[in-house]
């Protein structure tokens, strides 16, 4: 049989195939050179970076827990002008497209750093981080509050005219709505999940395990939450989807696929397997393969309720 | 480097300590002493994390059996603290790791006629081992103090004296050697001049080595331990903080990738 078509165009971003890189869990991408072909994925998406470097927390930053982790590291970053001058010249000799992850403390901070990419060639798209759970913005918690989203969103949407993704979190009552506020703020895409607000208690010392108290839980332990998210606002909202949240192998990708996502995410994974990426991707081509489908294109939303 | 191994052995040193043996790929010969490996317990997701070790010894062997040529090898040393290495502890000769090796910064192995001095505390012994090897295939002259809370963490300590290294092993109970810390040992053989520190164990251990190496002039390097996902940089799970860090000027680094070995200056120990 032909090879099945696996490319997928996302907020005007073409891929060869819908694997992408989870911010946070791929360093700046040249870790990885060692272990895979950063040309055999869809896209890579850089950690999340500030205006000014961020030192993150203090340690202990990462749990593991049964079929996950929590994290805290706090944003640890070298800051956009580093990225910019040490990071994305290793990365934009990779064909593979570059999404920039980014955050800010402030308003203006976030709409400061989308324009420094602006004009950057190496730069496919920008991925809005509104959604860590370890990091306080000075009360104001950008990614919980519709309204404060859409002034986020509309700021970086004025400041750049690259791709606009923004990122959603799970510690929400109705993610539906944080989806909609987004979308009609200008965003192009929407990538869904971050990580879950979890905690671990170590019983004997009577104290919390991550000296932030809480962290953020990924892995296969968050996917059903992920997934039902996911398939939520795909039913909701026009805008394409990115669905994230606990992929460990093709199958995975596949109902993240079907429940509506165009593209998905790779994140912890990364770290129990460095070439986990490239991995899902040839195994999403495979079942393409073995099942007789000519295009992953075809699979978006094909969920049968 | 990203491979499958098969453990080729797998037995118990003392209570609760292991010495595993697996299978490498060739180029695993030139891993440095100090460097670590990351391995996958299982392909199930509880313990959903790798595991970090030392690298105890790397070598070749000759299996006894007809047809089997020189093969490679790597060994660690663990303790069972959890559920991963109690898993770990439960395989056989035949089952399958996928391993990432060699992992991080090794040893400095200093200049040639420096006295040698190893430190080790309970399973940070096992990358001193390998180190060991080296040094004394080098013709440096090596001390081993090890220390322990009893006879049962000292691992290991008749494959350094075969080697050739002088030992002085220390236990908080007085089981084995001398009763009492390593650190008070190590201090009556510090002289300021051609000597140089190696030390891995407990974090306290290595803070008090550090801070005696300090006084003495003498340098020291340091393998530190730390909770780690990645084990390539990624994760920024397994930072310390450097020498002059400061919530100003914040200096973390990566276990995995600037270290596992420091020199000790490098490190805050405050």
């Amino acid at each position: 049989m032909q090879k099945p078509d696996m490319s997928v165009e996302l907020a005007g971003i073409k891929m060869r195939n819908p694997v992408m890189t989870a911010s946070g869990t791929f360093g700046y991408g040249a870790e990885f050179g060692e272990y895979m072909n950063l040309e055999s994925i869809g896209a890579m998406i850089s950690k999340g970076l500030s205006l000014k470097p961020k030192a993150g927390n203090p340690t202990p930053r990462i749990v593991e827990t049964p079929g996950g982790m929590l994290n805290a590291i706090g944003l640890q970053n070298v800051g956009i002008d580093a990225f910019i001058s040490q990071k994305l010249p290793y990365l934009s000799k990779v064909a593979t497209p570059v999404i920039v992850n980014l955050y800010g403390n402030t308003l203006e901070e976030y709409g400061e750093v989308a324009s420094r990419l602006d004009s950057l060639d190496g730069v496919a798209g920008i991925e809005v981080n509104i959604s860590c759970p370890n990091v306080k913005q000075g009360g104001i918690v950008f990614g919980t509050d519709p309204q404060a989203a859409q002034e986020v969103v509309r700021l970086v949407r004025r400041s750049t005219s690259k791709p606009l993704i923004v990122k959603l979190s799970p510690n929400v009552t109705d993610v539906v709505l944080m989806a909609k506020a987004c979308a009609d703020a200008g965003a192009d895409a929407l990538s869904l999940i971050n990580t879950l607000t979890g905690m671990a208690i170590d019983l004997d010392r009577r104290r919390p395990i991550l000296a932030n108290i809480t962290g953020g839980l990924s892995g296969p332990a968050i996917k059903p939450v992920a997934l039902r998210m996911v398939w939520q606002v795909a039913r909701n909202v026009k805008v394409p989807i990115i669905g994230i949240g606990g992929i460990m192998n093709a199958r995975d990708a596949l109902e993240f696929i079907l429940a509506g996502a165009t593209a998905v995410q790779v994140g912890t994974a990364s770290f129990l397997d460095p070439s986990a990426a490239q991995t899902i991707a040839q195994e999403m081509e495979k079942y393409l393969i073995d099942n007789g489908i000519p295009s992953i294109a075809s699979m978006i939303g094909a969920l049968e309720v | 480097m990203q491979f499958k191994s098969m453990v080729i052995s797998n037995v118990e040193l003392s209570p609760g300590y292991f010495r595993m043996r697996m299978s490498a790929p060739h180029d695993l010969l030139s891993a440095a002493p100090g460097q670590f490996l990351m391995l996958k317990v299982s392909d199930a997701i509880d313990p959903l994390l790798r595991r970090p070790f030392g690298l105890f010894d790397v070598g070749t062997f000759s299996a006894e059996y007809a047809g089997c040529g020189i093969q490679c090898y790597c060994e660690i040393v663990y303790k069972v603290v959890g559920k991963g290495t109690k898993m770990l502890a439960a395989l056989h000769h035949g089952d399958l790791l996928d391993l990432l090796a060699p992992l991080g910064k090794g040893f400095d192995m200093g200049e040639p006629g420096e006295e040698k001095l190893l430190v080790g505390g309970g399973v940070g012994l096992a990358p001193l081992y390998y180190l060991a090897k080296e040094l004394i295939a080098r013709g440096d002259k090596v001390r081993l103090f090890a220390g322990g809370r009893n006879r049962d963490d000292i691992l290991c300590i008749t494959e350094f004296e075969r080697l050739g290294v002088e030992t002085y092993v220390s236990t908080d109970d007085g089981t084995l050697g001398e009763r009492g810390l390593v650190t008070q040992v190590l201090e009556g053989h510090l002289a300021s001049s051609g000597m140089r520190i190696f030390a891995c164990g407990p974090t306290p251990m290595l803070k008090a080595v550090a801070l005696m190496a300090e006084r003495h002039e003498v340098p020291c390097q340091v393998s530190m331990e730390a909770y780690m996902a990645c084990g390539v940089g990624a994760c920024l799970g397994c930072v310390m903080k450097g020498a002059n860090h400061s919530d100003e000027t914040p200096d973390y680094r990566c276990v995995c990738k600037d270290g596992p070995v420091f020199d000790s200056f490098e490190l805050q120990w405050s």
